[in-house]
């Protein structure tokens, strides 16, 4: 095991943080906002796509850099730093885990060299209620024609290719078949989701059963906290530097041992989760035999820690923090979108005792 | 691996088959089998003390410790390969000491070379045993405020004052001891001495704590004369060595008095029951769940901060972080076996309850100090705001 990137990860993780810096920092997402893109954003989604971002866990062979998690992870971190609305997650690592564990031949062939490049937007829908339960679903496959409901899909909106799981199976949908009727979320977080029903829609079956089911949620689940421990780390520092400048009393509010104590405990649970996070994605890269257990400690954490740091971002700003010309909103939202997608904290703790055996 | 590094591992698996003791290759079943080594330790297992004598000899005590001080002299890499060469066969820590811990790291950092050659050996093979002289009843958690008196006699120094929680005084030949030598400043009238616990005028009472026993004391220090060549580093320069110690025992203390020997996980279920695969106080369960992935957390931050460190990264400012962070877990650790055990873990003594038990209930009680020994939470604290986030008192 290791938490130290490689040259080729560190350099992609630079390039990502220099763009995002750039390109698409905090005032993009408010700009997709108040422009009511709900999320869509295809210029940005093009230079990520353009920068090889698409295509990193895929192999060369279908297109792809073939780089690994760690170096998807650390990509994803730099996005979530500065609140990235693109389907990075949602294309480059869910729908592309997806294929690549569940497609047969000629659907890798077909979609994954078209993810990687960007031109094709995959998604994965999993839950059909208020909570993620993906062993509940209800979803009916005959003859070729799936029926069912699917709930805040993410990027559902924009996703030209759309993964959709049963309880124990996998199948292709094309977003634009018949029987496909999608409903457009606005959401709180300004990134959009879909609500979309099949009905008798054309579908292709996967490969595997209710494990490749896991196995495709672990990647989505360890990916996400790598991009929600990002914005839990950029929603304490811009905290921790208001702190330094803030003055009240006649002294900076950061000299107050009540805050100072905030601060510490707030880093020290930030650097346990980051701990956890890495070493989940470097499972990945193992292919360990732990990664159910990994995916379930990430997650879990890094829905805590961010669910921590956007609450303290808030309150520690004052009521600053609570208008929305201020960012702290911004990243409270994004952080209860990302703890609820592919399970939150609760569901993960239940889990990680399963798999541990009590 | 490097080539060298396999022939290294070949020979010390075949050094360790021939030398560890088979009873040393058993876990530890409780505090008592912790060997402290010193003059007057009294061995229950003559197995434990030829462990301690072979390892002692070979230096690897203390691996990393030159040679020339008796240490192993091994690299970073060998001293890991050891570990796990050790950790495989399951072999007991040959000697808890104080003296390796923390007092070895600061002579080899600030003593001169005749305290080096004098006293690091007789650590590294457990011949001396030394106790922390730190604390008074006047300095906590303001240790600077420390009043111990020591003044300079010409030939000699002389020491009057008290020091307290000094952990196992009772049983140590030696103290290592912070020294007011300059009433005129605070931090800066501070020195560093070296105490023999036979010389005349020191006396040691223990102290029994709230889980019954006493691994502390009180020591009394009346017109003690020590040689001038016990001062380690210069006179009134004691502050900073004091507090580069520290940083040492802060990595080592956290989880001092649990029973360790028991997981919470199987006490749950056997005082719990399960149903279905799971704990059936569901609430206990989820809190469990929590516990432990906090506890999966902190053993990775660790081994991160461990690759850091290797890979040239300061990481010694993240003790205080890992002082809090491992309190924290240990004191949860205690509480949810203490609940998950129910009345079994409310007894004191006696036949009514296992020995399990009692060392379940009297280490949930020696928890509570992990907090507050070797600098307590809310210091430690304020040490991660600034020095690691920068946060100052006043600007």
């Amino acid at each position: 095991m290791t938490f130290t990137l490689n040259d080729d990860q560190r350099m992609l993780k630079d390039t990502a943080r220099d763009f995002f810096r750039e390109q698409a920092p905090v005032t993009r997402l408010r700009k997709q906002r108040d422009e009511k893109k709900n999320g869509r954003d295809p210029d940005l989604w093009r230079e990520i796509a353009g920068l090889g971002l698409a295509g990193v866990i895929i192999p060369e062979e279908y297109g792809g850099a073939g780089l690994g998690f760690v170096a998807l992870g650390a990509v994803l971190e730099e996005s979530g730093r500065t609140l990235v609305a693109s389907p990075l997650h949602s294309s480059a690592l869910a729908g592309a885990s997806a294929l690549l564990l569940a497609g047969t031949d000629a659907q890798k062939q077909e979609w994954l060299p078209r993810i990687a490049s960007g031109e094709v937007v995959a998604t994965i829908a999993i839950d059909e209620g208020a909570h993620h339960a993906p062993s509940k679903s209800k979803l009916k496959f005959e003859g070729g024609k799936l029926t069912g409901a699917k709930q805040y899909v993410a990027d559902g909106h924009i996703a030209d290719l759309i993964i959709v799981t049963g309880a124990d199976a996998l199948y292709l949908v094309k977003a634009d078949a018949a029987g496909v009727t999608r409903r457009e979320l606005v959401t709180a977080d300004s990134r959009g989701a879909a609500d979309i029903t099949f009905e008798n829609a054309p579908a292709e079956k996967m490969n595997g059963g209710a494990d490749v089911v896991d196995a495709i949620l672990d990647r989505a689940r360890i990916g996400l906290a790598a991009e929600m421990v990002g914005s839990a780390s950029e929603a304490f520092e811009i905290t921790s530097e208001y702190l330094k400048t803030r003055r009240q009393f006649g002294q900076v509010i950061g000299g107050f041992q009540a805050l100072q104590h905030r601060a510490a405990k707030l880093f020290t649970d930030l650097e346990l989760t980051r701990s956890c996070v890495q070493a989940a994605l470097d499972a990945l890269d193992r292919n360990a035999n732990t990664i159910a257990e990994y995916a379930s400690l990430a997650k879990a954490r890094a829905s805590e820690t961010v669910h921590l740091a956007s609450n303290e971002m808030v309150q520690l700003h004052g009521g600053i923090g609570m208008t929305d010309v201020h960012d702290a909103g911004l990243y409270l939202k994004r952080a209860r979108a990302t703890e609820a997608l592919y399970g939150g904290a609760s569901f993960h703790r239940d889990r990680y005792a399963s798999l541990l055996g009590f | 691996m490097t080539k060298d590094l396999e022939a290294f591992r070949t020979e010390t698996r075949a050094w360790l088959e021939a030398n560890c003791p088979a009873s040393m290759r058993t876990p530890m079943t409780g505090e008592d089998d912790a060997v402290w080594g010193g003059r007057n330790y009294e061995f229950k297992n003559p197995e434990a003390k030829l462990w301690l004598e072979r390892m002692g000899a070979k230096g690897w005590t203390a691996p990393t410790w030159p040679a020339e001080y008796g240490g192993g002299g091994l690299s970073a890499d060998e001293n890991r390969v050891l570990q796990s060469e050790m950790k495989k066969i399951g072999a007991r820590p040959p000697l808890f000491s104080f003296g390796l811990w923390m007092l070895g790291p600061v002579l080899l950092e600030y003593a001169n070379e005749e305290q080096k050659k004098e006293h690091l050996p007789k650590i590294v093979r457990g011949e001396i045993r030394w106790c922390q002289g730190y604390s008074e009843p006047g300095a906590g958690s303001d240790l600077a405020g420390l009043q111990t008196k020591c003044e300079d006699k010409g030939d000699h120094w002389l020491i009057n004052g008290q020091k307290v929680w000094t952990s196992y005084a009772n049983h140590a030949d030696w103290c290592f001891c912070l020294v007011r030598t300059d009433t005129s400043v605070k931090h800066e009238g501070i020195s560093f001495v070296l105490i023999d616990m036979t010389t005349k005028g020191v006396e040691t009472r223990p102290i029994k704590l709230i889980s019954g026993s006493s691994p502390f004391c009180e020591t009394f220090f009346t017109d003690v004369k020590i040689p001038k060549g016990n001062m380690v580093g210069r006179l009134n320069g004691g502050w900073e060595i004091a507090k580069r110690l520290l940083q040492y025992e802060r990595t080592n203390i956290s989880g001092f008095g649990s029973n360790t020997r028991v997981d919470v996980v199987d006490l749950a279920k056997k005082h719990v029951g399960i149903e279905d695969g799971a704990l059936e106080d569901r609430d206990l369960r989820a809190r469990i769940a929590e516990h432990k992935m906090t506890e999966r957390a902190y053993a990775l931050s660790v081994q991160r901060a461990q690759e850091e460190a290797k890979a040239g990264g300061n990481v010694s400012h993240m003790a205080s972080m890992f002082k809090v962070a491992g309190a924290t877990l240990n004191q949860d650790r205690c509480e949810l076996m203490v609940e998950a055990a129910g009345n079994r873990a409310l007894g004191w003594s006696g036949e009514g309850f296992s020995p399990d038990d009692i060392a379940t209930t009297r280490g949930w009680l020696r928890s509570k100090g992990n907090s507050i020994e070797g600098g307590t939470t809310e210091i430690n604290l304020n040490v991660v705001a600034k020095r690691v986030l920068g946060l100052r008192d006043t600007q």
